[in-house]
């Protein structure tokens, strides 16, 4: 048996010494012999109809090589694959209109191709898009979900019966009458998500190019899983994979925006095959802030029916989304909000319905927890309100209602398994740290003294490590989210593993070869981990998103490895002279039993393995391991978040922050606490500052850039105070969970509720987010002036 | 028309012609090769361009190559010595100050000035200081601890237990 050593130990990141010296290789670091650029014209309108494109000017300017238009790729790219849409929760689609990359008629959002110039250099090509002449009809946008939804209704595309993209009930209305009859106490509340960019730092960059001789295209991108690229592309282009690589090396971030194709990831590729030319594609802020698929943008109409004991009884919840003008490959996955909206609590039942809506706005798609955030925000703010209502604590109301640790493995209402939890361990230690009954007694003294103190809590759960094969299966279309890993162990002892997910920051290269280290019994420097390249590596790879690097991920590396060691024991038995059931191995060597003394190294074992063997051995010492975990994994928490909000500017002073997390077992405390700081700062960026702001009547993106954009910055994150628990996943063999995303589901609604509680004396039971100051101002003046006739107030 | 930039970046003479309008970030990348200076934006806001103009921090997008005629420049590239990571360097990897790493030379060399300014910072001096970068990834919890540790080890402090052995001992 080896020891571990490696897991659960604070490692130093492998990736980090070419990135802080600046040799990371992104894909704009990249360049070929001979390369050109090529810059996008796009629809300066939300909707409008193509009259006429002009290319004349801009074909003679300096340096260009060709300008194209939708006409020019119908011989190149076409196919049914070239924007997936996947089932996912919501199968039946309604309106979901075919997207091709490049706009012929009718543009549907703003930013959508019309055209694309080729030149010599990336400013002769910005220069010339200037010069197209593109002659619109402008025709009316619908921006709004509710507005989307009316009969009467502008429609996203002109050939449109309604704009209706899925309207998909899981539990009817009916199964929760009980409940809501049985209620003492029902509340009510409307949840809006506003539309948010999810701007990892560096914007999507694709260089392709084609070899026409032996029909190889190889392309560079910036994505989190290469191989559905390829699969996407592929398709498109008539490729097979065979013959379409797809490289993604260092990339500056994802957070869910680069999972799905986009219109460049054809283009580019599909003009080098024209053109015959290697070509690169470098999208500006500005163009990543309007075109990269949004997040959320979601309306919740929600309803709880309760006991005055705080008992909770049932939920009714309506998901009203912004799908955008085409549905997102993997839109519908942001319906998970409407499975998981019971979060750690018991239930007689639950309703739940999604409507979504096509509109005049880019796609939305999953960002950073995919409906996990939205099913959080539902049910905490919701169990906040019964408090509020029944005048009861609200970490009280929680600790009665939560689901218990004995009753796990637990089916969950929608009949979802949850693995593994001890949800009042986690509260119990945040309220510790955070010192919540003396946090009580002084936010009661600062009342009198018309201070506005307030204490949120969240006590979140969340489905991830996607995913069983039951369940992604038939939400791809056919493609079950396993995962791969190819060990290869080289005939001095070397070990390369190829996986097929995808780091962008996760630090996967270091915590999978710290479990390779572990498994295999060698020294994590004798191990490389590649990721990537569609061209090493096992057949398919799924990416990385979702949380399920390790998860997934994780546990084919060490299953791989596992089969290496079993062949390996074979070739050791051979050269020890022994049975094969009498070998040993221990921490990187194999002896006979009861014979520890006269071992060999996993390195001379190697050797032998590409030597003579005996008859019906094959030479050769490597192993594919593809993992399909058996169910999803279910980390949870507890966050607190103290704020104190002023009454003269409505500015939000986030006094403390207290997270305690558990993930099962940790294989790398340092990335699991890194990974719990960008997800707390994402959602509180959130609940606080960000919003994609459009003008309702022309469809214009008011913060297309990061000026109108605005972004947490050093001086606004508060200090974090980190904590954990333990509680392994039974459904894997390490007992992990996943952490990438954690942080952003928990955050958003533990600062909400904070300053929802903050407000409560002002008769103030929710606001909307982004909570800036002047929101909460207003709504802090018209309270004062609402209380007087009882009514709340809401700006 | 053209017209010619001499400079010095990272210790070395460069001399090239150069459209009038290229910024100073797109000379270094795409005419010098040195791709650590990363674009994050089109505004001026992220930072992920700031190298060191005579000294001091500058993002490199709000100036054209021209206008660095006669300037010593240093970048992500030169900061290494002879093999040795700078102290602020050093002290992002070992506090995980980074994870995509995209903003992370930007970063880096925003920090090399603030700690010249400002050996002795505060922790709100550093936020203060630092707030011209944005990072997406790391809520700059991880950041802060950086510069304060590198502030540490610049002051002549005993440093921290190095990456390289933990790399060795199998951690802490």
């Amino acid at each position: 048996m080896s020891v571990s050593q490696m897991v659960g130990a604070k490692i130093h990141r492998r990736e980090d010494p070419r990135l802080i010296t600046g040799h990371g290789r992104y894909t704009d670091d990249l360049t070929r012999a001979g390369l050109v650029h090529l810059a996008v014209v796009r629809s300066p309108h939300a909707h409008a109809r193509i009259l006429s494109i002009g290319v004349e000017a801009a074909r003679k300017a300096p340096g260009v090589i060709a300008v194209f238009t939708a006409k020019d790729f119908k011989d190149v790219i076409g196919g049914p694959a070239t924007f997936p849409v996947a089932p996912v929760f919501a199968p039946i689609k309604l309106a979901n209109p075919p997207r091709y990359p490049i706009a012929a008629e009718e543009v549907c959002y703003q930013g959508e191709p019309v055209a694309v110039v080729v030149a010599e250099q990336r400013g002769q090509a910005a220069d010339a898009a200037q010069l197209v002449d593109v002659d619109y009809e402008t025709l009316p946008a619908v921006m709004d979900i509710e507005e989307a939804l009316k009969p009467g209704s502008p429609k996203a595309h002109l050939d449109q019966k309604d704009n209706i993209a899925w309207d998909t009930t899981y539990v009817p209305w009916e199964a929760t009458d009980k409940a809501f009859k049985d209620a003492e106490v029902v509340v009510k509340e409307r949840i809006l998500q506003q539309r948010l960019s999810p701007n990892p730092m560096e914007s999507r960059v694709v260089m392709a190019e084609y070899d026409p001789f032996d029909k190889r295209m190889t392309m560079w991108l910036s994505t989190q899983n290469p191989h559905w690229i390829r699969l996407f592309v592929g398709g498109a282009l008539s490729l097979g994979e065979h013959q379409l690589r797809v490289i993604s090396h260092d990339v500056g971030g994802g957070f869910g925006s680069k999972i799905s194709p986009y219109p460049e990831d054809y283009i580019v590729p599909a003009c080098a095959k024209l053109l015959e030319r290697p070509i690169k594609y470098t999208e500006t802020r500005t163009e990543a802030v309007q075109n990269a698929y949004a997040g959320r943008g979601q309306i919740f109409d929600i309803e709880v029916a309760a006991k005055k004991d705080g008992t909770l009884l049932g939920m009714r919840l309506t998901q009203m989304l912004d799908a955008g003008a085409y549905i997102g490959t993997f839109g519908a996955f942001q319906t998970c909000a409407c499975l998981l909206a019971g979060g750690a609590y018991h239930w007689q039942a639950i309703s739940s319905r999604s409507v979504a809506v096509l509109t005049n706005k880019i796609t939305t798609d999953p960002y950073r927890g995919a409906g996990r955030p939205e099913a959080t925000h539902a049910v905490e703010r919701m169990i906040d309100l019964v408090a509020h209502e029944i005048g009861m604590d609200p970490a009280e109301l929680r600790r009665k209602n939560f689901i218990q640790k004995a009753e796990f493995p637990y089916t969950q209402n929608f009949g979802l398994t949850m693995d593994s939890g001890d949800y009042e361990k986690a509260m119990d230690k945040a309220l510790k740290i955070v010192g919540y009954e003396d946090l009580r007694k002084k936010q009661k003294e600062l009342r009198k003294q018309g201070r506005y103190l307030g204490i949120g809590l969240s006590t979140w759960i969340e489905l991830c490590g996607l995913g069983p094969g039951a369940v992604t299966g038939p939400a791809t279309g056919g493609v079950v989210l396993s995962e791969s890993a190819l060990v290869k162990i080289h005939p001095t002892g070397g070990v390369s593993i190829y996986v097929g997910t995808h780091n962008h920051g996760q630090g996967n290269d270091t915590t999978h070869a710290q479990i390779a280290a572990d498994a295999l019994g060698l020294p994590m420097e004798q191990i490389d981990i590649r990721h990537g390249d569609t061209n090493e590596g096992p057949g398919f790879g799924y990416g990385t998103y979702g949380s399920r690097s390790l998860a997934v991920g994780g546990i084919a590396i060490q299953r791989a490895s596992n089969k290496v060691i079993d062949k390996a024991k074979k070739i050791a038995a051979h050269i020890l002279e022994a049975a094969e059931e009498d070998i040993v191995f221990d921490q990187g060597k194999f002896h006979v039993k009861g014979a520890p003394d006269k071992s060999k190294a996993l390195g001379e074992v190697a050797f032998a393995a590409y030597g003579q063997l005996p008859e019906g051995m094959e030479q050769g010492l490597e192993a594919v391991a593809y993992f399909e975990p058996p169910n999803f994994v279910w980390p949870f928490g507890t966050h607190i978040c103290v704020v104190e909000v002023d009454p003269e500017t409505g500015a939000v002073d986030m006094q403390k922050y207290v997270a305690v997390d558990d993930c099962g077992n940790v294989v790398n405390p340092m990335i699991v606490a890194g990974q719990l700081h960008g997800g707390i700062a994402q959602g509180i960026a959130q609940a606080l500052f960000e919003e994609m702001i459009y003008d309702e009547e022309s469809g214009q993106l008011r913060s297309a850039t990061f000026l109108d954009y605005v972004m947490l910055t050093a001086n606004e994150m508060p200090t974090l105070e980190l904590d954990s628990t333990v509680t392994p996943s039974p459904t894997n063999d390490l007992g992990v969970k996943g952490i990438g995303e954690a942080g952003t589901i928990a955050s958003t609604v533990a600062v909400i509720n904070a300053i929802c509680d903050a407000l409560s004396p002002l008769g103030i039971k929710h606001v909307d987010m982004p909570a800036t100051p002047d929101r909460l101002w207003k709504q802090m003046k018209g309270a004062s002036k609402a209380s007087s006739n009882g009514k709340e107030a809401r700006q | 028309m053209k017209h010619k930039v001499a400079t010095n970046v990272n210790g070395r003479a460069h001399e090239h012609e150069v459209e009038p309008r290229l910024l100073l970030v797109h000379y270094l990348r795409d005419t010098l090769g040195l791709t650590g200076t990363h674009i994050g934006c089109d505004t001026s806001q992220c930072g992920a361009c700031t190298i060191l103009v005579d000294g001091k921090a500058v993002k490199s997008c709000t100036m054209f190559a021209v206008q660095a005629e006669g300037r010593k420049l240093q970048t992500i590239e030169g900061l290494a010595k002879e093999g040795q990571l700078h102290p602020i360097q050093q002290a992002f990897w070992d506090e995980h100050g980074l994870q995509c790493g995209y903003c992370t030379p930007g970063f880096i060399m925003g920090s090399v000035y603030l700690l010249e300014q400002n050996p002795n910072p505060t922790e709100d001096e550093i936020r203060k200081g630092l707030e011209g970068n944005l990072c997406r990834c790391t809520g700059y919890v991880n950041i802060v601890k950086a510069v304060q540790s590198a502030a540490k080890t610049m002051a002549g402090a005993p440093a921290k237990s190095g990456s390289k052995a933990a790399l060795t001992a199998g951690g802490e």
